[in-house]
């Protein structure tokens, strides 16, 4: 008779994170950080197709970092929950936080319950009527939940882009200064060397919360490259 | 309390947010013998233009020969390059609209690309068709559609039947009670060099001409500041038109009225290029 090899639930844990971690550090990382006007989401993504970065509501955007097939369907499952409950009850009911509730408690449950953890860190932004009240959530493979302030970086070399987005975002600051920052830490950090992303390569979009209803909008072609000058 | 996302809403399926909803089991429209009296939305009227198209709806609801609602909006944006105006039983009506406007939406944020115009106005057919059921007991919704079709670079104009039939009509086209003297009137004024501002006083026209003749259709009501609502869509998208433009497109033709109650007068040898 075979005994069941024996590993502690602290093992398994930490073998599921690392895995997760291996994953997301594969692929290039994300920047989302707020300016005066909004939110903008900067990815470094050369395809047209495969978005990294998407609408969810009104006033809600999405970022991901990692597996594609498994934030785009935790991409999917956001805008069905939130445009069902805006149909449900009112646009204005439909928030950032519950968003990145159902958010946590999925990639929690997921961790924990599933043989292979998602390999994905998201992040859930809303836009406010100010830059005090924008609200910036950050989500882990393991369903914890960060609510950030100014930027998030995620990806394989987030403490990098993040350490040097630290120095440089101040409050107040126009876009395509957040924006510009945001290309540069990731060209200075994202790689092992330094490198220079052009606007081809790039996604971008921002929430803006001057428009009235649908904050969101991608930021391409020439309006791109001649905020990046 | 948020919970995690149920199963349905990890699902693969489709970019439809009407399935979706069918999917997890809502609710599907009451049946039952019998007839309710509901408001009723009136007049809807478009036309194209060279560089779009114009809808307009008067604002009367109503219930049998009472005045329901002096105020209603029938005439709503569906979408960035489309609109979609109602006529028939308000309630099931405006809710038939609110479900379109997020089907698009929706379809839009799933698959990062928004629909054909063909696509949408065959969207709103299905939707039309659920409602079968309660349009045979009385309660049938009648909307028309139109908008920027950005693909052929041109105004659209798609009407339907109870049933979920979807026609695409040409210049212009009236629905609801109104819609047979609405009609006569666009048939005299539409031309296709109208501009956008010309087509906006030709659908009010056509809606004082419907207002005329039918009970359920109310005209410009200058004691309350009410006017139609008239929304244009060109390739920038739609444009509710402005409630102070309106007030003064229509106070011009009220006072043209004063001197002819007809109307514009369409001559017999008019060489301009005319509707059908």
């Amino acid at each position: 008779m075979s005994v069941p090899f024996y590993v502690s639930p602290e093992q398994i844990m930490k073998d599921k994170a690392d895995f997760a971690r291996k994953g997301i550090a594969r692929g290039r990382s994300v920047v989302v950080a707020q300016y005066v006007g909004g939110i903008v989401f900067v990815a470094e993504n050369p395809s047209r197709a495969l978005h990294k970065i998407s609408e969810i509501y009104d006033r809600i955007g999405f970022a991901a970092v990692g597996k594609y097939n498994e934030f785009e369907n935790l991409r999917v499952a956001g805008i069905r929950l939130a445009d069902m409950r805006g149909y449900s009850y009112d646009r204005s009911d439909v928030t950032g936080r519950s968003l990145a509730n159902a958010y946590a408690q999925t990639l929690g449950s997921i961790f924990t319950e599933t043989a292979k953890p998602f390999e994905v860190e998201i992040v859930v932004a809303e836009v406010g009527i100010d830059e005090d009240t924008d609200q910036l959530y950050r989500l882990t493979f393991d369903g914890s939940v960060a609510d950030e302030h100014g930027f998030v970086a995620m990806g394989g070399s987030a403490e990098a882009i993040a350490g040097a987005l630290s120095a440089a975002w101040q409050p107040g600051q126009e876009l395509a200064t957040s924006l510009r920052q945001a290309v540069h830490a990731l060209g200075e950090h994202g790689t092992e060397e330094a490198r220079q992303i052009s606007a081809t390569d790039l996604e971008v979009a921002i929430l803006d919360r001057t428009r009235s209803r649908r904050a969101f909008r991608r930021i391409e072609g020439t309006e791109l490259a001649e905020l990046l000058v | 309390m948020t919970s995690a996302f149920p199963p349905a809403f990890r699902a693969l399926g489709s970019p439809s947010f009407a399935d979706f909803l069918a999917s997890i089991g809502a609710p599907a429209p009451a049946t039952g013998e019998g007839s309710v009296q509901a408001p009723h939305g009136t007049t809807i009227v478009a036309l194209t233009f060279a560089d779009g198209v114009v809808m307009a709806g008067d604002r009367r609801a109503t219930m049998g020969n009472v005045i329901a609602q002096r105020d209603v909006q029938k005439v709503f944006e569906a979408d960035s390059h489309s609109v979609v105006g109602i006529a028939g039983t308000a309630g099931i009506a405006v809710e038939l609209v609110r479900l379109f406007q997020v089907e698009l939406e929706h379809y839009e944020k799933i698959e990062g690309t928004a629909l054909s115009l063909e696509g949408k106005a065959n969207r709103l057919s299905t939707l039309l068709r659920g409602n079968l059921g309660m349009a045979m007991q009385g309660l049938a919704v009648v909307p028309m559609f139109a908008g920027y079709d950005l693909r052929e670079d041109r105004g659209r104009i798609f009407s339907y039947d109870v049933t979920g039939g979807r026609y695409e009509e040409h210049e212009y086209h009236a629905v609801g009670s109104g819609s047979s003297f609405a009609r006569g009137s666009l048939k005299k004024l539409f031309h296709d060099d109208a501009s956008a501002e010309e087509s906006v006083r030709i659908a009010l026209e056509a809606l004082y001409d419907a207002a005329d003749d039918d009970s359920a259709t109310s005209g410009p009501d200058l004691t309350r500041r009410i006017f139609p609502v008239v929304a244009v869509v060109t390739s920038a998208g739609v444009d509710m038109v402005s409630e102070d433009s309106l007030a003064e497109s229509a106070e011009a033709m009220l006072a043209d009225r004063m001197r002819r109650p007809g109307g514009p007068r369409a001559r017999v040898d008019d060489s301009q290029g005319g509707g059908r």
